[in-house]
């Protein structure tokens, strides 16, 4: 546990504690482009660094996707890096997403989730983020400041691990923890060098005396699939890496963050799953289940990539039924979880009804009423329409919107 | 800035450094002029170099597990090497200010790319670093198409050129019936510290650019235009001899700019007509048969009398 003496408590958005986790693991070096909800977290990096208070150094980048590449160019050079961004600027950088994984670099970025166009919007979902599912970097989902703060450090280590070296991002909901103030407890940078050490590169770097050819073309499927695997075993191995680093975080700092948090699960029969900020919602709506008598509980998943299915399984494959909220929407298909999660538990001989709900689109809220709606569900045992999934909506919001169209002259 | 005094320049191709930083056994085609462009200027850069690469022909330079550099080599995607550059530079800065670095150990970043990525898809990042100064070399081998996917237009494509997705037809009988982009002029705008054409026919020229650019700091840019021998239907035979006719008809002018002000290096004492350059090569065949098309060659060679008047250079 630590000493009390070596952390200060501070109010911080969501954005600040981003901030604050890149300043305690001292990274060396931020390319940086702005963009609505995450400006923030640059804006403070770059003053810390006029100011000295950090010893990085900062740069404006042209584009995401520019910034992306030397993010990666110069963590494949053998620095401790960052950069982040959100929405339609981590989409601009997309392609060198799948190409900094590939090059097998410690690189760490936030992304502050943000619905994407079109329409254009401001508020959050995770289609952003889960875009990036399948390009090799680890995915960190945060549901408090204090989580943010901490995964950033967590991620490093998780990043820098040689038998890992993929990046990692931890990512937060725009607005919602964005811009929300949280106490925040703040290491002392000490504390933090004894479970971060500093960066060392020894798998890439680029130096006179050593010449090295990265990022290089592998032609012909078997070497390609020989390289794609090997990122695959290697996230793959990361499960077993965060583990390790989890209980070092913990002994170091006193907070656990395992793959998965367990709300009121154990003894739960009717599960909700869910991600990010909106989670604190369905802990509230859990509460009230279990005052009325039912026995509710809340999965929530923080580590997506790698996909934590062994742990998944274990927590909800006993349950009368479970219902995934998907604060994303795969057009045409539904959740992108929810096939996620019915793919984990395919092959369990006891495994719960599995109820799929798309909720919180664009930073909708979900109110109390669509939660007693989605419990409902689960104890009647639906089973109507089931795999496809309920686009949850209130009434309020259908005549909010008539009434909009109407003035559209859509009415 | 002035960064290191002056090297003495070379007189004579006699004087070229002897050695090679490109080893023989790479995967372009014979004649490439890009290739025979890059060996001179690796001359002149030396070993402690890393090239950074965008999508396009040299791509292939490096393939699992060779490469035929004695340098380092990161390649990145076709839009944003450039931002390699810059991530690159600032992290061999950062360690060497940081003491986690020999400063013996530095390295001069290049950025390699060809006219696909220079004149159109990379130019915001290109011109993004030469806005913040980044210290780095950009060398763009110009072959006036997207060679690696067997010669398309790109925005260096010349009028006249036929490309596969500029065939001369019925409504275009010149194929391309527009001219390149001025990428000289566009970069610089920026006023970098150096800028210049090169030639792979006038390596004393081009030996000589890369030693006046190394005493400055900031971006040190250089095009070569090309010749590719598939791409422009010609034999590989020919390459240099195309590339010293590119100069001597003034379709491909050397010069040099020290930040913006720009001056010729090279004037050939008298101008060979345009049409010797363009009737060795398959590109430009269309404009001689079937039937010759008068009004695009008096066209071409308008441009390139209007070039050169502008500078009052025409003899």
């Amino acid at each position: 546990m630590p000493d009390p003496k070596n952390v200060e408590k501070m109010m911080l958005t969501g954005n600040a504690a981003a901030a604050w986790g890149v300043r305690l693991a001292e990274v060396d070096y931020i390319p940086a482009f702005p963009i609505t909800p995450q400006t923030e977290i640059i804006e403070k990096l770059a003053k810390w660094i006029a100011d000295e208070v950090m010893d990085g150094r900062f740069v404006n980048m042209d584009s995401e996707h520019s910034m992306i590449t030397a993010a990666g160019a110069a963590s494949a050079t053998g620095v401790r890096t960052f950069t982040a961004s959100s929405s339609q600027g981590f989409l601009y950088g997309f392609e060198m997403l799948y190409t900094v994984a590939g090059w097998r670099v410690p690189l760490v970025m936030v992304n502050v989730s943000r619905g994407l166009s079109s329409p254009i919007t401001l508020e959050p979902d995770h289609n952003d983020v889960l875009a990036a599912r399948d390009s090799g970097f680890l995915q960190i989902h945060c549901e408090t400041c204090q989580e943010v703060l901490d995964s950033i450090l967590m991620a490093y280590r998780l990043a820098e691990d040689k038998r890992v070296l993929l990046p990692v991002i931890v990512n937060l909901d725009g607005f919602y923890l964005s811009f929300t103030r949280e106490p925040v407890e703040v290491p002392d940078v000490a504390m933090v060098r004894k479970f971060l050490p500093s960066y060392r590169p020894e798998h890439a770097f680029f130096k006179a005396s050593q010449p090295m050819a990265q990022g290089v073309a592998a032609l012909g499927g078997s070497l390609y699939s020989y390289f794609k695997y090997q990122m695959h075993l290697a996230s793959q191995k990361a499960l077993e890496v965060y583990k390790e680093v989890c209980g070092e975080f913990e002994k170091e700092f006193g907070r656990n963050y395992d793959t998965i948090e367990s709300y009121m699960v154990d003894d739960a029969e009717y599960v909700l799953i869910m991600t990010n900020s909106f989670s604190t919602l369905g802990k509230v709506a859990v509460k009230k289940a279990r005052e009325n008598g039912i026995k509710a509980g809340l999965l929530r998943l923080r580590l997506f990539r790698p996909f934590p299915a062994a742990d998944i399984k274990d927590a909800i494959h006993s349950k009368k039924a479970v219902a995934v909220l998907d604060q994303n929407i795969s057009i045409g298909k539904g959740g992108i979880l929810y096939s996620e999660i019915a793919g984990c538990l395919y092959n369990e001989k006891q495994r719960p009804l599995l109820l799929s709900f798309i909720a919180g689109l664009g930073g909708k809220n979900i109110s109390q009423k669509e939660f007693e709606f989605i419990f409902d569900k689960m104890l009647e045992g639906d089973t109507e329409d089931v795999g496809m999934p309920r686009l949850l909506y209130t009434e309020a919001e259908w005549k909010e919107a008539a009434k909009l169209k109407e003035i559209a002259g859509r009415g | 800035m002035e960064k290191t005094p002056e090297a003495a320049p070379v007189r004579s191709i006699k004087d070229l450094p002897s050695e090679e930083n490109i080893l023989p056994g790479t995967p372009v085609c014979a004649g490439c002029g890009g290739l025979l462009t890059l060996r001179y200027c690796l001359k002149a850069l030396g070993s402690n170099v890393v090239i950074v690469n965008a999508a396009g022909c040299f791509t292939l330079l490096s393939i699992y597990p060779f490469t035929p550099f004695k340098s380092s080599w990161l390649y990145t995607a076709m839009a944003c090497a450039p931002a390699g550059a810059q991530g690159v530079r600032d992290a061999l800065d950062v360690l060497i200010e940081k003491e986690r670095l020999d400063p013996e150990d530095d390295l001069k970043v290049v950025v390699l790319t060809g006219d696909g990525a220079a004149y159109g898809m990379g130019l915001a990042s290109t011109s993004a670093a030469i806005h913040r100064n980044l210290d780095f070399y950009y060398i763009c081998y110009n072959n006036e198409a997207y060679g690696n996917t067997g010669f398309q237009q790109s925005e260096a494509t010349p009028f006249g050129s036929k490309t596969g997705t500029t065939p001369p037809g019925k409504t275009s009988p010149a194929g391309k019936d527009f001219p390149e982009k001025d990428l000289f002029e566009i970069w610089n705008s920026h006023k970098p510290p150096y800028l210049a054409t090169i030639s792979p026919a006038h390596p004393v020229d081009l030996i000589n650019k890369f030693k006046k650019a190394e005493k400055y700091r900031g971006p040190k840019l250089f095009i070569a235009l090309s010749p590719c021998p598939p791409g422009w239907a010609t034999d590989p035979s020919l390459s240099v001899k195309l590339a010293k006719l590119s100069v001597d008809t003034g379709i491909w002018a050397l010069k040099e700019s020290v930040y913006g002000e720009v001056e010729h290096t090279y004037i050939p004492k008298s101008f060979k007509p345009v049409e010797d350059y363009l009737k060795l090569q398959g590109r430009f065949a269309h404009l001689f048969k079937p039937t010759r098309q008068e009004e695009t060659l008096k066209r071409i060679q308008e441009m390139v009398d209007d070039y050169w008047n502008r500078y009052k250079l025409l003899l």
